[in-house]
């Protein structure tokens, strides 16, 4: 693989809070992802996965260390400029979906288009071309409340890739749902990878899961523990 | 971008519709009463303005005794003497005309119906004096006045209670057990402060003091006052006229009194107006009793939708983009909640109005400043709490439970 990665992390740390409560979630992390990867991120609870995706998701900043993306430095960008990126490049997967809620799963999805200032039609075609790819295209009327758990998160999804992001974020994408919807959304991400040309980051505890990602970072108290080639290398 | 964040705006106050009517509802309650209170306080005051130049403009009532009463001890001061009155006619300046009254009180009939009013005896110049108009028929003639002829005016009171729906011109009726024929009907002046007004029955001065009073004493000299002069120097000759023909001594109190109705007019205008004032303060009170409502909504709906701004940043908007989204939201539902409360003052005033008896004035001022007033309280609060959770890092604002 070219060793040109879209994103490096060096000695990125992570503090919270100050003084006697201040606890240092990251210590110094060291990360390369390839373009075009698709990176499992496990580990145990608390070992700084998440406080990791939210920093590489520009959700959140570093307390110390350099953040590059395709080479350029992240962490001196100002809120506006991360928040450019964000809607630019990145797209990001929640656990808990984060829908707005009583707001049709069309509406959801074309929110990241009403901020890049697509037009209505743009808009519409681009949704449901999304609603379409996670297969969801009869449901664009429908609002979260309507919607199941693993439609919610296909909504969620479709919202993160309408904007043709470099780098799909996923949380624990499939932490609130049943193993049959899991392995859905899993084909999904997998088909994103392999035919979009979508980076995906996913976070999560099951081996199921990971067992469709090239790559397997392992975290350990807010380090990486180590880097695996996995199964679908 | 103003475009979407106008489509983000009224999506979000579509899709929370109670959340949008509770924040208005503050500004409505609070607009429509101050703007109702003060409107209906305004009308108060015109009214009671309006009764007080029913009293006819700048019109000095001369009366004998001190005050209103008559005087404490002491012997009855006497009445005025016709001839007083010619004085006042021809050596007074700025008198633009003069009217003697006598009183008396009676029952008039007509054809069995009766009814007990008051009778004045006066003459055509005090039609001008009091700014009385005849609605029906006519003023004394010359004639009738120097004859003391049985002819009389009626109040509209009298009218009705005593024609009910008959034509009374021309008419012959009796008034304390004399016969008096009708020649006109007073326009109508309503309820004053001073007793209902159109409640008269107004004869030729001489009539009466030769039926009712027996004598030719005037008790009351109405002035009115011409508008080119001043009304207090005026007033000063006719007192020093008056002590001089009822040889008050220097050093003695009159015994005998000059009223300036425009004192009263002044008096009752200012206690009406502290009246509105206070009115006014109680209203303001409200206005930031519901200011304060729109606070509370206001910040509560942004705590509650702080975790919707994180959505919002999280997913690549910028601060400003979020702000400008509540901003409008807040001026659309502030303007709004302000334009129903305006229409619900109005819709109110017009129809309280007449229950009160005052009439309805619309007042820019009042409106426009409510308005703005209720609208500024909307847009800062809730553009200020927004303001701050959007200036939080997109995790943070996921967060917030
Ligand atoms: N906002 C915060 N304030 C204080 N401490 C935090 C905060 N967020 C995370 N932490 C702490 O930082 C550490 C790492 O948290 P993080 O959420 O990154 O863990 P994780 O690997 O995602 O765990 P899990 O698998 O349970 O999701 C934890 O000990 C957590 O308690
Ligand atoms: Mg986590």
């Amino acid at each position: 693989m070219a060793d040109n990665p879209i994103i490096s992390l060096r000695g990125v740390t992570k503090v919270y809070g100050e003084g006697a409560t201040a606890f240092q979630a990251l210590k110094g992390i060291d990360l390369d992802i390839q373009q075009g990867d698709f990176v499992a991120v496990m580990g145990p609870s608390g070992s700084g996965k998440s406080t990791t995706m939210n920093i590489l998701g520009c959700l959140d900043v570093p307390s110390a260390g350099t953040f590059l993306f395709k080479g350029h430095h992240v962490e001196t960008l100002d809120r506006d400029q991360r928040a450019l990126l964000r809607r630019r490049y990145l797209g990001f997967v929640f656990q808990g979906f984060n829908l707005l809620s009583r707001t049709t799963a069309l509406e959801n999805v074309e929110l990241p288009l009403l901020y890049r200032g697509e037009d209505k039609k743009t808009r519409y075609d681009m949704g449901m071309a999304a609603l379409d790819k996670v297969g969801l295209k009869d449901w664009w009327d429908h609002t979260p409340a309507e919607l199941s758990g693993g439609q919610q998160q296909r909504v969620a999804i479709a919202r993160a890739i309408v904007t043709s992001p470099d780098v799909l974020l996923a949380d624990e994408p499939t932490g609130n749902l049943d193993s049959e919807r899991s392995v859905e959304i899993m084909e999904l991400l997998t088909d994103l990878n392999r035919n979009s040309g979508i980076t995906v980051l996913m976070v999560t505890h099951e081996g199921d899961m990971a067992a469709f990602a090239r790559t397997i970072v392992h975290f350990k108290d807010g380090l990486v523990e180590r880097v695996d080639q996995g199964v679908a290398a | 971008m103003l475009g979407t964040t106008i489509t983000l705006a009224f999506r979000a106050i579509n899709r929370h519709k109670l959340r949008s009517f509770l924040t208005t509802l503050g500004i409505i309650i609070g607009v429509a009463s101050v703007v109702s209170m003060v409107t209906l306080g305004n009308g108060a005051t015109a009214a009671v303005r309006e009764q007080i130049s029913s009293l006819g403009a700048n019109v000095l009532q001369l009366r004998p005794g001190q005050g209103f009463g008559r005087g404490g001890g002491g012997p009855r001061p006497p009445d005025f003497k016709p001839a007083d009155l010619t004085a006042i006619e021809n050596q007074l300046t700025g008198v633009r005309a003069v009217a003697p009254v006598v009183q008396s009180s009676g029952t008039a009939i007509y054809e069995g119906s009766n009814w007990s009013t008051t009778v004045y005896g006066t003459t055509s110049a005090y039609s001008e004096v009091q700014q009385w108009k005849v609605a029906d028929g006519r003023l004394f003639l010359p004639d009738e006045e120097e004859a003391g002829k049985a002819v009389c005016i009626i109040g509209n009171t009298v009218r009705t209670n005593l024609f009910q729906g008959a034509e009374p011109v021309g008419k012959r009726m009796r008034i304390k057990g004399v016969s008096c024929q009708v020649i006109g009907v007073l326009a109508t002046r309503g309820q004053g402060g001073f007793g209902d007004q159109d409640d008269v029955v107004v004869m030729p001065i001489k009539f009466v003091q030769r039926r009712f009073t027996g004598d030719r004493d005037i008790s009351q000299i109405m002035v009115a006052v011409d508008d080119a002069y001043d009304t207090s120097t005026v007033q000063a000759s006719l007192e020093e006229l008056m002590r001089e023909r009822r040889k008050v001594k220097a050093g003695a109190e009159d015994n005998f009194n000059v009223f300036d109705t425009k004192q009263i007019s002044d008096t009752l205008t200012g206690t009406t107006t502290i009246l509105t004032q206070i009115v006014g303060a109680v209203a303001a009170i409200s206005l930031l009793v519901g200011g304060i409502g729109i606070m509370n909504i206001m910040l509560v709906s942004v705590t509650e939708r702080t975790r919707e701004i994180g959505i919002r940043l999280a997913i690549g908007a910028v601060a400003r983009e979020v702000l400008m989204q509540f901003l409008v939201e807040a001026i659309v539902l502030s303007c709004l909640g302000g334009l129903i409360g305006l229409a619900l003052a109005l819709v109110a005033s017009v129809a309280i109005a007449p229950l009160m008896q005052v009439p309805f004035i619309f007042d820019v001022k009042v409106n426009m400043i409510a308005f703005l007033f209720s609208a500024a309280i909307g847009v800062v609060f809730g553009y200020f709490p927004a303001r701050r959770a959007a200036a939080l890092n997109p995790i943070d604002a996921l967060r917030h439970e």
